[in-house]
């Protein structure tokens, strides 16, 4: 049987970096092929170039058997290569049928547009993935996961042969995941070629048939992952062998409450919450999507406004309206989207280090001592291991490990006491997460306090000294560390109605 | 070939000048403006004579001080509308004080200045405080200035014969004082002086810094636990502010302030801007660009006078140059991704 698409000896430049060295790789029809290794190791770069995005400096890419050339986005299309990106590309103002058919609307006459037929192409599309959604909807109004499934059938509407999905889990919860599986296997057996990039360990054994790991730009190594144990693939991607460690909770009966926080409430989205937090602790908030953990962290950054609420740092209430209020309280927010929250991606490591502790490196005049944040830019891409041609690098042009830390150490370098991260690890390889962790476990053996939130419960786990739950804008509860998987989830799905029985 | 290698190795050196980039447009704009002298000299005879070099740089002076003031708002990601009447509307006032209220020079200068500054204020607090989008919030201060300068001097314009060595601002040579060969007039003195500040605070202080930083992730910069909105206010004050000096340079220039004049000059220093390379979507841009593009606007419509083409052509000609301007960054930029 010939391969549905084979790459072979890819190699791609950019300046600076050598993204791709001569890689390989083939999808079978029918398969689900898992693309693994750490951010930065080129997988995205090489389903770009496989999808006409980027176009490779060497190799060759065969479609059946047959060398091709993909110019353009629309020429992969054209030869049934279709992807779904990790940021979804839809026009959020159109509705789901208008973007499934964005640039290809059946027309009638004198460029009138043919909604009804457009509609029931849509509605066939929907019927076959066996999916109920809305054609008429505005795609801005759905959840993130029913987004991905507009962009499936986006890309089916295409009749592709080859699907490239780029981490499609990482905004899904777990029924939402289950969901896109069972389509994953319906397109498996009508004989679509799923190129599947994922972090997620568990989910690669249970969706697909082979692994290939890349690494540093490097192709390491194709195994099937249902033979193959986690461990192996692990090292195969960070390049050496990593062990689990148990979180160590420490005793901090004598220590100082950093943060306390009572009676905060916002609309249906924050029920009167409380909680306080140590020096040296780090606190867990753990819970399903839209339990209100984020917004919780933007309300105590002052990011959004409190109907009522009082928060108080190392025993003084503090009043804070605005982010600025908070920071110079000293808490610090790691917004869950770094990209539009967390960074100025068009400037360089330095300027974005330097962000929130600007006025400290400048004069009386404003100006900025700049050959001081060379100096403290230098040191922080040694100590937290940011890898960067230099400080001068826009961050844009980092992988997503690298740009976390890149906020991580701005705000080590505006010295909040108190630091909150909100999905610290997401779009973080296995290797960069681990260092994360021990810069986290790092942070509160100095006496930081730090809130971790995160939608994966085993790093909820790994990391918390005491793990808060959260449901449906209300805290549920508050857990021991090591507390079971099993209670947390009881906490996390405690309704309103039930607690109030 | 060669010209990717020289700018990807002067990105590293001037990376901290220009945060942002921009260096090959730069080189393009400049590349541009030397040809057009080039070309200009070999065609006329009368070009590249001393005195008309001179009216050339006495003419980008007013254009060049608005787009150096404009630069820094566009950087920021924002847009101000209103420069041309506010320049105007500081005139006025330089008038009201000097003319009207018979004070010395100086305050006539505190008075564009303050001016400036203080319409330059009322727009960022529009902009940041009230969230209404720059470029209707400041529409709305073009008019209001417009109909302002009008309603104050009563449609006639305010002349400056009472107060001596007002014309000296923008016309008079302090160089030509200590070098009688260079006649460097002092409106483009004021102009180099205006634009090395700019261009100092952008590359080296807080608020260049923050000016980039707003214009690349304003929320981000926010989240940082800047206070945005004081910044962004403080920006569109400074650019107010210089607004104040076109305005005295211009006054200096006609002897006068004139009510009715300012519509159209806030879309020249836009268009310098832009051909200069600063991006309209923010974070990237520089001074030096600015001082580039509005050279070459002068040079074009001196050029093309002194070629005795009819002006009418000059403005479809500068229209043609800001297309290919921002064309050619778009092919850098495609090429660059």
């Amino acid at each position: 049987m010939t391969d549905l698409v084979r790459m072979e000896a890819i190699d791609k430049h950019f300046p600076g970096v050598h993204a791709l060295k001569s890689v390989g790789f083939d999808l079978r029809a029918g398969e689900v092929h898992a693309l693994m290794g750490e951010n930065g190791a080129g997988k995205s770069t090489l389903m770009k170039i496989l999808s006409g995005v980027y176009h490779p400096d060497g190799g060759r890419i065969l479609v059946e058997g047959q060398e091709v050339t993909l110019p353009t986005p629309r020429a992969a299309q054209a030869l049934g290569l279709g992807i779904i990106h990790q940021e979804l590309a839809l026009m959020r103002d159109l509705t789901v049928a208008q973007n499934i058919f964005i640039g290809r609307e059946p027309r009638l006459t004198f460029g009138r547009l043919d909604e009804a037929k457009l509609n029931a192409d849509a509605a066939a599309i929907f019927a076959g993935m066996n999916i109920a959604i809305d054609l008429r909807t505005v795609v801005g109004g759905l959840t993130i996961a029913k987004q991905q499934m507009v962009e499936i059938a986006k890309a089916l509407s295409y009749r592709s042969r080859v699907l490239i999905m780029d981490e499609p889990t990482a905004a899904l919860n777990d029924a939402e995941i289950a969901e896109l599986f069972t389509i994953i296997r319906r397109l498996k057996a009508e004989g679509v070629g799923i190129v599947y990039i994922s972090h997620k360990m568990d989910e690669i054994k249970r969706i697909s048939d082979r692994v290939t790991v890349m690494r540093d730009g490097a192709y390491v190594g194709t195994v099937q992952a249902e033979e193959t144990p986690i461990s192996k693939i692990i090292s195969m991607m960070v390049g050496r062998e990593l062990q689990d460690e148990a979180v160590v909770i420490p005793d901090l009966s004598a220590a100082e409450t950093a943060l306390e926080v009572h009676g905060i409430r916002r609309g249906k989205e924050l029920k009167d919450i409380g909680f306080s937090l140590k020096k040296g602790e780090i606190l867990g908030f753990a819970g399903l999507m839209g339990a209100g953990r984020t917004e919780l962290a933007r309300a105590i950054f002052g990011a959004e406004p409190i109907d009522a609420g009082e928060i108080l740092v190392r025993g003084k209430p503090v009043r804070i309206a605005s982010p600025a209020d908070a920071v110079k309280a000293g808490i610090g927010y790691l917004s869950e989207d770094r990209k539009h929250f967390g960074l100025a991606l068009g400037m360089d490591v330095r300027a974005n280090i330097a962000m929130a502790s600007l006025p400290r490196y400048a004069d009386a005049i404003g100006r900025i001592d700049e050959p001081a944040l060379e100096r403290i830019a230098e040191d922080f891409i040694a100590k937290l291991n940011i890898r960067t041609p230099g400080d001068g690098q826009e961050v844009r042009l980092l992988s997503g490990g690298n740009q976390q830390k890149v906020v991580i150490a701005k705000w080590l370098l505006r010295d909040c006491d108190v630091l909150i991260f909100d999905e610290p690890t997401r779009g973080i390889d296995v290797g960069a997460k681990a260092e994360i962790y021990r810069l986290l476990n790092e942070l509160a053996a100095q006496g930081k306090a730090i809130i971790v939130i995160s939608s994966e419960l085993p790093e909820v786990l790994r990391l918390s000294h005491r793990i808060a739950v959260m449901c449906e804008g209300r805290l549920t509860g508050i857990l021991p560390g090591g507390a079971a998987q099993e209670d947390i989830m009881a906490l996390a799905t405690q309704r309103e109605s039930k607690a109030a029985a | 070939m060669a010209s990717t290698d020289i700018s990807a190795k002067g990105k590293t050196i001037s990376a901290r000048l220009t945060p942002s980039g921009g260096a090959q447009q730069k080189l393009l704009a400049f590349a541009s403006l030397i040809v057009l002298v080039i070309g200009f000299s070999l065609a006329s005879p009368n070009f590249f004579q001393v005195s008309n070099i001179m009216a050339i740089l006495q003419a980008t002076s007013v254009n060049g001080v608005l787009a150096v003031g404009v630069t820094l708002i566009i950087i920021t990601g924002g847009i101000d509308l209103s420069i041309g009447t506010l320049m105007t509307f500081c005139a006025v006032m330089t008038g009201v004080v000097l003319t009207w209220g018979g004070l010395p020079l100086p305050f006539g200068v505190l008075a564009a200045l303050g001016t400036g500054a203080a319409c330059g204020l009322v727009s960022g607090s529009l902009v940041a405080r009230m969230r209404i989008p720059p470029f209707i919030a400041t529409l709305g201060m073009m008019l209001v200035l417009k109909g302002m300068s009008l309603i104050v001097t009563g449609t006639k314009p305010i002349y400056f014969n009472d107060t001596p060595g007002f014309t000296t601002i923008a016309q008079g040579s302090l160089i030509g004082q200590i070098v009688p060969a260079f006649p460097v007039p002092n409106g483009v003195l004021v102009l180099f002086i205006v634009a090395g500040a700019a261009a100092w605070t952008l590359g080296r202080t807080v608020l260049g810094r923050y000016t980039f930083a707003l214009g690349s992730n304003e929320e981000a910069v926010r989240l940082s636990g800047v206070n945005t909105d004081f910044w962004k206010i403080a920006i569109y004050t400074l650019s107010g502010a210089i607004c104040g000096i076109a305005g005295l340079l211009i006054a200096s220039r006609l002897n006068s302030a004139q009510p009715a004049l300012g519509l159209g000059y806030e879309l020249e220093a836009i268009a310098a801007v832009v051909i200069g390379g600063t991006s309209l979507s923010g974070g990237r841009g520089t001074i030096l660009g600015t001082l580039i593009g509005a050279l070459i606007m002068s040079v074009l419509t001196n050029g093309l006078r002194v070629l005795s083409v009819a002006p009418e052509w000059q403005t479809v000609v500068t229209g043609v140059i800001i297309i290919f301007a921002v064309y050619a960054d778009q092919m850098r930029r495609r090429g660059k991704a």
